[in-house]
C-alpha cells in the first residue's frame, strides 16, 4: 500500500508538472458523474497532491478497509471457530481479551501504515501537513471499519458471515459516498457523504485545505463502536453469536450427490457475490471508456494510458487497461477456489471424502472445475456489462462483441494462475498460500512495470504481459495457446503429484 | 478363514518420526477386533494406510482381498470409516452429511438412517457448526452405520459420547455382528473393547505389542479394588489372581483378576466390608504397569 501510494505520487509529478495541466484534469473529473462516483471530486485542482492521489484518496481507503475487517475477523471469530479462543479462555485470561488484542493489532497496523504512507509522501517531494493529513485520514477510515468488523464479529456465529457483514457494510459506505459526490456541488458534498467513514477520509482534504479537524468523525465512531463491541462481547457466550443459526433441511437435496455438487454448494454463495461485483464494475467501465477522451485532456496523461492500455485508440487503451486489472481481480477469485482444496485437507474434510469411493482426481477436479469455470464466467461478465454500457452510452451495438472479447482474452493467463496454484498443492502443500505472493508480485509487475518503465524482460515474467491488448491490438493466438498448455500442464502436473502424495494434516 | 484385513511387516516414517516399526495386523471375516493403544502408538496411521490415504514406506497390506492404495476407490464402496476427529463442512446440516457421506459410497438405507437418527437422538436440520463435538461424531457415525457395507473402520467412535449414546452404538454393533459384518474398532478404552471385541490386539510404539481373544489375554483385565473392612484383613496373601496387594489397617488395596473376583469378594465378606469400590483398568495403567518395565530392563 505504501508502495503504491509513493508511486502514483512520483508518476503523478511528472504528469502534472503544470498547474494548468492540473485544473484541466481536475475539470474533466468533476465534470463526469461516472468518475466522481469512482474516485470522488478534486478540491483543489492546483495541488498535485490532491489531484494525483485522487485515485487512492477513495480506493486505498476502501482497501484498508478491507484489510482491517479482515484482519478483525480473523483473529476473533475464526480463532473462536477454531477452538483456540477455548484453549485460551480456559486459562487465565479476560474473556474481552481476545477481542481487545485483535483490535490492538488491527489499530496498530491502521497506524503504522497511515505513518508510513506519509512518510513516503514526503519523501516523494509533496508538502508535510498534507502528507500528514493523509495518511491519517488513511488510518482513521481503516479503525473505523475494523470498529465495525469487530461488532459483526460478535453478532455472527462464523467468520464467513462476520466477513460478509463487514464487507456489505464497506460497500454500502462507499456507495454513500459515491452518492455524496455526485448528488453535491463542486465544493461541497450531500449529507451522504458524511455519512459514511470513506466520506469523513476524503473531507479531510489532504493537500487541498487539511481539515484535520475532520478527523474527529472517524475517531468518534471508533471509540462509540469499539463500545458497542465490547458490550456485546461481554454478554455472549463463546462461539455463539446474537443472530440464530437458521435450521436448515433435514435431507440432503439430489444436486448434493457428487463431489461436483459439493464443491458448488460450497462456492456459489461468494461466488454470486463476486457477479454482482462484476457486473458494477463492468458496468462502470463501460460507461467511463466513452468519456475518457474529456477526461485525458493532456498528452502527457494520453501518453500514459496509452502506455497502459497498449494502443494508441485512447478509448479501446482505457478498455484494455481496465480489463487487465479485472483479470487480476479474477486469477484472486480462482486462487480463493483453488486453496479451498488445501483447506479442506489440513481440517480433516478431505479425508472424509477419500475415505468414501471418491477418486482423488474427481475431487480435486471438483474444485478446479469451479475454480476455472467462475474465472471464465466473472470474465463473460465483466466483458458483457461492460460492452452493453458503452452501447448505451454511444448508442453503438457492434462493439459488445469486442468488449467481450477484451475480457475474455485474458483466461489463458488467468488459468495459468489457477494451474500453479494446484501444482504447489500437489508438490508443495504446506506452501500452497505463497500463490497470493506469486498473485501479487505478478499484479506489482503489470501495476508499475508500465509506470516505472521496467525492462521486457521482467514484465514478460508476468503471464498477463503476453495476452493482446484488445480492441485495438491485432489479435495474436500463439501466445494464448502457449499459456493454455503451460495451465494445462500444471494441473496436470498437480493432480498427478497429489494423487502419489500422502494425505498430510500438517 | 477369509481374512477382511491383513497386514504384515508395516513401516511408516514422517520424516525423522517412526510412527510404525513392522506392524503385524490380522482381523478375520466377521469378528469385531479392538485395536488397542495409548496416544500416539500409532492406530491412526495404520487405520490411515488400510483406507489408502497413507502409503506405507515398507510391508505388505491387503484389505478385503485388494491393495488399499491401488483399489482404493472400489474397496471404499464395501467400507465405511469414522475418523477419530470429525470435520465437517460447517454450512450444510447434520442431515446433508449424512445424505452426502451415504451417496459418495455408494447408497444408505433409509430405514435405518432414520432408526439410526432416532437411537443416537440427533437433530438432522442443525447446521453443523451449531452440533457439539459428540453430536459431529454422532453425524459420521451414523453415516457409516446407515450404510450396507462389509468393513466398518471405527478411530476412538465413542470417545465424545455421554453413557446413554454409548450404550446405543455398542447394541448396534452388536447386531452388525450378527449380520456378519467385519468391526476394526481403534480405542484406548480396555472396558468397551472388552464389551464388543472377539479378538484384541494391542499396540504399542508402531508394534503389535498382544493379540489374541481376550479369553487369552486374561491378564489384562484386572479390576483394581479398594476396601476398608471391619477386621484386619490376612491370609490373602496367597490367594490365586491378587496381585499388588498392599494393607494398612483395615484397608486393603489390590488389582485382581476378573476370574479371581468371586472368590476374593467371599473372602471379603466373610471378614465383614464396611466401604468397597472396583476400577476396571484403563489400558494407560496396564502399559505404565507391564511395559514399562521392559524399557528399564
Amino acid at each position: 500500500m505504501v508502495g503504491m501510494t509513493a508511486a502514483t505520487s512520483s508518476a503523478g509529478r511528472d504528469l502534472f508538472t503544470t498547474v494548468t495541466s492540473r485544473i484541466d484534469a481536475a475539470a474533466a473529473i468533476n465534470g463526469s458523474p461516472s468518475f466522481v462516483a469512482m474516485l470522488g471530486r478534486i478540491y483543489d485542482p492546483t495541488s498535485l497532491g490532491n489531484t494525483s492521489l485522487i485515485k487512492l484518496t477513495t480506493f486505498g481507503a476502501a482497501t484498508l478497509g478491507v484489510v482491517a475487517s479482515m484482519l478483525v475477523v480473523r483473529h476473533t471469530r475464526r480463532e473462536e471457530e477454531n477452538g483456540r479462543l477455548e484453549l485460551l479462555g480456559a486459562a487465565v485470561v479476560g474473556r474481552q481479551a481476545a477481542l481487545a488484542a485483535a483490535l490492538i493489532v488491527t489499530l496498530g497496523t491502521m497506524l503504522v501504515i497511515g505513518a508510513l504512507t506519509s512518510l513516503a509522501l514526503v519523501a516523494t517531494g509533496l508538502p508535510t501537513g498534507g502528507a500528514w493529513a493523509f495518511g491519517m485520514a488513511w488510518a482513521a477510515t481503516g479503525m473505523t471499519f475494523a470498529a465495525i468488523a469487530a461488532v459483526a464479529a460478535q453478532l455472527t456465529m462464523s467468520a464467513r458471515s462476520a466477513n460478509a457483514i463487514a464487507l456489505g457494510s464497506l460497500g454500502l459506505f462507499y456507495a454513500l459516498r459515491a452518492i455524496g459526490d455526485t448528488v453535491g456541488t463542486a465544493d461541497e458534498p450531500a449529507i451522504w457523504s458524511w455519512l459514511s467513514p470513506i466520506g469523513w477520509g476524503q473531507q479531510v482534504r489532504a493537500f487541498a485545505g487539511d481539515r484535520v479537524g475532520v478527523l474527529g468523525y472517524p475517531i468518534g465512531a471508533t471509540v462509540v463502536i469499539l463500545a458497542v463491541a465490547f458490550v456485546l462481547a461481554s454478554r455472549r457466550d463463546l462461539g455463539a453469536g446474537l443472530l440464530p443459526d437458521r435450521a436448515g433441511a433435514p435431507m440432503a437435496p439430489p444436486s448434493l450427490t457428487t463431489p461436483l455438487g459439493l464443491a458448488w454448494r460450497l462456492q456459489r454463495g461468494p461466488f454470486l457475490g463476486w457477479v454482482v461485483g462484476y457486473l458494477m464494475l463492468g458496468f462502470l467501465t463501460g460507461n467511463l471508456a466513452a468519456s475518457v477522451g474529456s477526461f485525458a485532456s493532456t498528452d502527457q496523461l494520453r501518453d500514459l494510458i496509452r502506455r497502459l492500455g497498449g494502443t494508441q485508440v485512447l478509448t479501446d487503451a482505457f478498455v484494455a487497461y481496465m480489463f487487465g486489472f479485472t483479470a487480476c481481480l479474477t486469477a484472486a477469485y480462482s486462487i480463493t477456489v483453488a486453496l479451498r482444496l488445501r483447506a479442506e485437507e489440513e481440517s480433516g474434510l478431505a479425508e472424509q471424502m477419500l475415505a468414501t469411493s471418491v477418486h482423488r482426481r474427481t475431487w480435486l477436479a471438483s474444485h478446479v472445475t469451479i475454480a476455472v469455470g467462475g474465472a471464465t464466467v466473472l470474465s463473460l461478465v465483466a466483458g458483457l456489462s461492460a460492452g452493453i454500457a458503452n452501447a448505451m452510452r454511444t448508442g453503438v451495438g457492434s462493439d459488445v462483441a469486442g468488449a467481450v472479447a477484451a475480457s475474455v482474452v485474458y483466461l489463458p493467463a488467468i488459468w495459468v494462475i489457477t494451474g500453479l496454484a494446484v501444482a504447489l498443492f500437489g508438490y508443495l502443500p504446506r506452501a500452497s498460500s505463497s500463490a497470493w505472493g506469486v498473485l501479487v508480485a505478478i499484479f506489482l509487475l503489470d501495476e508499475l512495470g508500465a509506470l516505472l518503465g521496467l525492462p521486457v524482460w521482467a514484465r514478460d515474467l508476468s503471464p498477463f504481459a503476453h495476452i493482446p491488448r484488445l480492441p485495438g491490438n491485432a489479435m495474436t493466438w500463439t501466445p494464448l495457446v502457449i499459456l493454455t498448455a503451460l495451465a494445462l500442464g500444471l494441473l496436470a502436473a498437480g493432480v498427478l503429484r497429489f494423487r502419489r502424495r500422502d494425505l498430510t494434516t500438517a | 478363514m477369509n481374512m477382511a484385513i491383513i497386514a504384515t511387516g508395516l513401516v511408516k516414517n514422517f520424516g525423522s518420526a517412526r510412527a510404525l516399526d513392522g506392524l503385524d495386523l490380522a482381523v478375520a471375516a466377521g469378528e469385531v477386533h479392538g485395536f488397542l493403544g495409548p496416544n500416539g502408538a500409532g492406530k491412526s496411521t495404520t487405520l490411515r494406510i488400510l483406507l489408502g490415504l497413507l502409503k506405507a514406506d515398507s510391508g505388505a497390506v491387503t484389505v478385503l482381498g485388494g491393495n488399499p492404495w491401488t483399489d482404493a476407490v472400489e474397496l471404499h464402496r464395501r467400507m465405511a470409516y469414522v475418523p477419530g476427529d470429525v470435520a465437517l463442512w460447517p454450512s450444510l446440516t447434520g442431515g446433508e452429511v449424512i445424505d452426502l457421506l451415504g451417496r459418495l459410497r455408494g447408497g444408505l438405507n433409509p430405514t435405518r438412517r432414520k432408526d439410526l437418527l432416532d437411537r443416537f437422538d440427533l437433530d438432522p436440520t442443525k447446521k453443523t457448526r451449531a452440533y457439539s463435538k459428540g453430536n459431529r461424531q454422532k453425524v459420521a457415525l451414523i453415516a457409516a452405520l446407515a450404510s450396507d457395507v462389509e468393513l466398518l473402520l471405527l478411530d476412538e467412535p465413542t470417545a465424545g459420547l455421554d453413557p446413554l449414546m454409548e450404550s446405543s452404538f455398542r447394541e448396534y454393533i452388536r447386531e452388525e455382528r450378527v449380520q456378519g459384518r467385519t468391526v476394526l474398532l481403534s480405542s484406548h478404552i480396555l472396558a468397551e473393547a472388552e464389551a464388543l471385541s472377539d479378538r484384541v490386539s494391542i499396540i504399542r510404539n508402531g508394534r503389535i505389542v498382544e493379540t489374541g481373544s481376550l479369553a487369552q489375554m486374561r491378564h489384562v483385565t484386572r479390576t483394581s479394588l479398594t476396601a476398608t473392612l471391619r477386621g484386619v484383613p490376612d491370609g490373602l496373601t496367597g490367594l490365586p489372581g491378587l496381585h499388588n496387594l498392599a494393607v494398612d489397617g483395615t484397608t486393603l488395596t489390590c488389582e485382581v483378576d476378573a476370574v479371581a473376583l468371586d472368590g476374593l469378594l467371599s473372602r471379603l465378606a466373610s471378614i465383614g466390608v464396611v466401604s468397597l469400590s472396583c476400577q476396571p483398568p484403563t489400558l494407560e495403567d496396564l502399559f505404565l504397569r507391564h511395559y514399562a518395565s521392559t524399557t528399564t530392563s
